[in-house]
């Protein structure tokens, strides 16, 4: 049950999310290089955060075309976890694994700050741990992180209740007061066609100990570990 | 052999050299160095070897009074930096250095750029970066170029920082008019090592090959430190100096690098920083005593038909030399291609200590390496007491009536941008990445945790921060240099931290005035004497003179950046109050301390007086005390005294922690503007629950030091009574917002203070 992680040129939270599977959540993971095209002995891959490509042209439009996304794509058809953080969520964006488009933050900034989300779907391996309506705190560090997306997808991701998380207040509640980067509907994380693909913006690895803060993101992790293992036994 | 000249390059004449900045008797001496007319190419490379900003030429005979031993001194000046033992066989690595001319010419790059080349400072020593820090200094943002300037920087700072993956923990920013034609920007990195495994500057082992690796040499930044060793006039157009940086590329070759130090395929490495390819090769050989032979067909180069003068000019960023061990090229090749980096065999260490450069089968250069190296010229530049100081100084706060509404001057305080809190600057950085951070920017120091090799916990965490009040420096530079060490061990004490060692980032005017060159010796003064007292000696270091522009230098600017250890099982503190009830304790005295304060310059427009007087042994015996009383863990939180003093502090501490505080105090004498707003140092506000009131007074009165209960935390107004009459009542909110929005609203202002 090893947890792939793949390492673009620029990632830069490869090691966080590594750190936090194998050493807070006890899980097995390894990194994957970006050349590489093999994912045999891999139950789950995680595309992290950071600047892959140094994020040029647009964020993630180089990484789409790196040898392992083709393998990280039919492994995503397969049905099997896929999970992008950060620039992996714009990495599955422009990969065509999830519909839409993260553009510059509302205000032009890059934004890094401790963020209160809604967790709106628990029926996922990332999201068992956490109850319905839950206020978690995952930090958020981008320049573009506005999702956008048609308005028949933006309806199509809330009738099939594929938005995982929202941006909103200490007490839930979703506004645009609440809304850091001008997302549209808030949206902070969506699903692909089924509940094993998701992508988000926040980092849940920044929140995942004790000394970091609540510690809320632990579960995100532990819950994927925990499905792996129950898929496994 | 003899050294090719090249017909179509200029003929070299003492004229020439005077247009390269050297001096009659630099030209001559460079001349007696190679024994005949330097070439074109060797003139270059005097120019920028001997340039103040390499040579430290005016500098030197300075220096060498800091303090640099200590047992926890596991490597002084010298390297590229310096280091501090942090236990179980690690060590901190940093440094802090000058970006401020390319800054100012081109902020986003200048910025980025000096980010760049402090993280090649400290990984080409075997570390891993983990946080920066940054210290800048603008005029102030009523005018529309300040606040150009400011926006650029921190967006170069930021896009830098937080592409290379490094967290940008902490800094300073102050604004004062002294700075409008000169900004200053500092951007300090720490690394950690494991202390049996660090890598010098060295060119070691007759016949190795030199090996040139990571981006390819381009025509950017040709003679970017002569430059920034002279002051700008009018209207000059700089920009072909300043270098253009690509965080991409250092990400890529800060991993290849830490892949290469794993295993053991290099004699020495060192980045290519000011005067590129010229500095590096030209220190690794004079370290190590051995000379070094170059073919420069051989240089990975970005654009066609670069000449032997450009390359070895060229500051083209994300560069690095390194020697390797013989047989090795092919697995120092690997490591650099799996990351998409250039790497070429360029030369070979030689044993004859020249600087041998070959191009096109022709020698082109060959220069005495030690010579120019270590014999570049040293001044003892005259100095004199700046007449101005006398009149400055003679002012006496006394004269000026107090103010009538307390509460008006604490929020224009609080709005102050020196004093307002720079949430829009840290905001855009990156703080967080590498999992980390335990207290993020906004209090008094950054606090992050520190991991083994195998990433897990030792228990020990790393405090980190920078500071420097130049108006204090400009009053009486030797106190004003001691207070900046002083304040930086208190940010390191309040966050919990023990003080380890510092490094300095002398930003000064320009030194052929003697006033300047005065300012100069008494900052290296005072800081001597502070780091001596506080047991922080000086690690690293960085001199930027000539921060001048017509005749206009800037205050006087030592930046100090200091490291310190939170142990013993001590958790990191921070400055926000934290719960209702809790007592609110002031250690040390205040003293009639407002000579070149913050109030005296926002409230009055005065930046008179002089500055706080510092007792250095006074200042250890608080940090000692305070450091004790977070060793019974009943410490909550913990804030030093600065610029605003107490009114400011305690204010701080309930903006930070969303709570008021209801406090009362005596004047002692004192007038109402003293006991608010006075800067004496080794101050601190800290709390702790009621229940353990007896422990904080017996652990307190045991050390000796003076401290008064002044209140409590508690309600949502922060409130101050003297003398038992109330004469601070502000409401936490407004107080709140003043000090959260100030800086925002002035730049989507377009104006204010």
């Amino acid at each position: 049950m090893t947890i792939g992680i793949v390492v673009f040129p620029g990632s830069n939270c490869d090691h966080d999310v590594h750190h936090v599977i194998t050493a807070v959540s006890g899980g097995e993971a390894r990194f994957l290089w970006h050349k590489d095209t093999d994912l045999s002995g891999i139950s789950a891959v995680v595309l992290p955060g950071g600047f892959s490509y140094g994020d040029y042209l647009r964020c993630g439009a180089i990484a789409r075309v790196s040898p392992i996304m083709g393998e990280v794509k039919r492994f995503a058809a397969q049905g099997r976890p896929v999970v992008g953080i950060c620039n992996g969520f714009q990495v599955m964006v422009e990969s065509g694994i999830l519909p839409g488009a993260l553009v510059r933050n509302r205000d032009l900034r890059f934004i890094c700050q401790p963020q209160t989300l809604v967790v709106e779907q628990t029926d996922s391996p990332y999201t068992s741990g956490y109850a319905p309506g839950q206020v978690v705190n995952f930090p958020i560090a981008h320049a573009d992180g506005n999702y956008s997306a048609s308005p028949d997808t933006l309806r199509m991701l809330e009738s099939e209740g594929r938005v995982a998380f929202r941006y909103a207040a200490a007490d839930g509640t979703v506004s645009d007061a609440t809304n850091p980067n001008g997302s549209a509907g808030n949206i902070a994380g969506i699903f692909g066609d089924t509940r094993n693909v998701l992508g988000l913006m926040p980092h849940p690895e920044r929140n995942a100990e004790a000394a970091l803060g609540d510690g809320a993101g632990r579960a995100f992790f532990d819950g994927l570990v925990a499905h792996l293992q129950g898929a496994s036994a | 052999m003899s050294v090719y000249l090249n017909p179509d390059e200029p003929e070299v004449t003492a004229g020439l050299g005077a247009e390269f900045g050297l001096t009659a008797d630099e030209y001559k001496t460079a001349c007696e160095i190679v024994g005949r007319t330097p070439t074109w190419t060797e003139l270059g490379i005097f120019s920028v070897m001997w340039s103040e900003h390499c040579s430290y030429k005016s500098s030197r005979v300075h220096l060498k009074r800091l303090p640099t031993e200590g047992p926890q001194v596991v490597l002084g000046p010298g390297e590229n930096a310096g280091a501090v033992d942090i236990g179980d066989g690690l060590c901190a690595v940093f440094k802090m250095e000058s970006h401020n001319h390319p800054s100012f010419i081109e902020p986003v790059q200048g910025a980025a750029t000096g980010v760049g080349g402090i993280l090649r400072d400290v990984f080409t020593m075997g570390a891993r970066p983990v946080a920066l820090l940054n210290s800048l200094r603008f005029g102030s943002l009523s005018r529309p170029q300040n606040r150009y300037l400011f926006s650029h920087v921190v967006e170069g700072i930021s896009h830098y920082g937080n592409c290379v993956g490094v967290p940008t923990v902490g800094g300073e920013v102050y604004f004062n008019d002294i700075y409008n034609q000169n900004c200053l920007v500092n951007a300090m990195c720490v690394g950690i090592a494991r202390s049996d495994r660090l890598f010098m500057g060295v060119a070691k082992g007759v016949g190795n090959p030199v090996m040139y690796v990571g981006a390819k040499t381009g025509r950017d930044g040709i003679h970017g430190a002569t430059m920034a060793s002279e002051e700008f006039g009018e209207n000059e157009e700089k920009r072909p100096t300043v270098q253009v940086g690509d965080p991409f590329t250092e990400k890529l070759l800060i991993e290849a690098c830490m892949e290469l130090m794993a295993q053991d395929h290099i004699e020495g490495i060192q980045d290519m920083g000011a005067a590129g390819l010229t500095s590096s090769s030209c220190e690794m050989a004079s370290r190590a005593g051995t000379g070094i032979e170059m073919i420069l067909d051989d240089v990975p180069c970005r654009e066609e038909g670069m000449t032997p003068y450009e390359m070895m000019l060229s500051e083209s960023q994300e560069r690095m030399l390194l020697v390797a061990r013989p047989g090795h090229e092919d697995a120092v090749r690997a490591i650099f291609e799996k990351w998409d980096l250039e790497a070429a065999v360029v030369g070979k260490v030689t044993d004859d200590g020249m600087l041998r450069l070959k191009f096109q089968g022709n020698t082109v250069c060959e220069i005495p390496v030690h010579p120019l190296a270590e014999q570049a010229p040293r001044y003892e530049r005259p100095m004199a007491v700046p007449e101005y100081l006398d009149a400055l100084q003679a002012f006496d706060p006394h004269s000026l009536a107090e103010p009538k509404d307390f509460n008006e001057v604490l929020l224009a305080l609080l709005a102050a941008p020196t004093i307002a809190s720079k949430e829009w600057v840290f905001g855009q950085y990156d703080h967080m990445v590498q999992v980390n951070t335990e207290v993020p920017p906004g209090s008094d120091a950054a606090v992050l945790r520190i991991r083994d090799e195998n990433g897990n916990d030792t228990g020990r965490h790393l405090a980190m921060t920078t500071d420097c009040n130049s108006r204090h420096c400009m009053l009486n530079p030797y106190t004003g240099a001691a207070l900046a060490v002083a304040e930086c061990a208190r940010n390191i004490v309040a966050s919990g931290g023990r003080p380890l060692g510092i490094t300095d980032c002398m930003n000064f005017g320009n030194p052929e005035r003697p006033d300047i060159m005065w300012q100069f010796a008494m900052a290296v003064e005072g800081i001597s004497d502070a780091c001596k007292a506080l047991d922080a000696p000086v690690v690293s270091g960085n001199v930027s003179l000539y921060n001048e522009t017509l005749g206009q230098g800037i205050y006087p600017t030592p930046t100090i950046g200091m490291v310190g250890i939170v142990e013993n099982g001590r958790s990191p503190v921070t400055a926000s109050f934290k719960d209702d009830g809790d007592i609110i304790v002031l250690v040390g005295t205040t003293a009639d301390d407002l000579g070149g304060s913050e109030y005296l310059a926002v409230w009055h427009s005065r930046e008179q007086g002089l500055p706080p007087q510092l007792d250095l042994t006074r200042a250890r015996a608080t940090n000692d005390a305070v450091l004790k009383l977070m060793d019974t863990g009943c410490v909550k939180s913990c804030h030093d005294l600065a610029e605003g003093g107490l009114a400011v502090a305690l204010a701080e501490s309930a903006i930070g922690g969303r709570i008021g505080c209801q406090v009362g105090i005596e004047s002692n004498g004192l007038r109402r503007d003293e006991v608010l707003f006075s800067e004496s140092p080794s101050r601190f506000i800290l709390t702790v629950s009621p229940a353990n009131r007896d422990v904080m007074t017996e652990t307190l009165t045991e050390s000796g030091v003076a401290f008064a209960e002044l209140g409590w935390v508690r309600g949502d107004r922060i409130q101050m009574g003297i003398d038992r009459k109330l004469t601070v009542d502000v409401a936490l909110a407004a107080a709140a917002d003043t000090f959260k929005n100030s800086i925002a609203k002035t730049l989507e202002g377009g104006a204010g203070s």
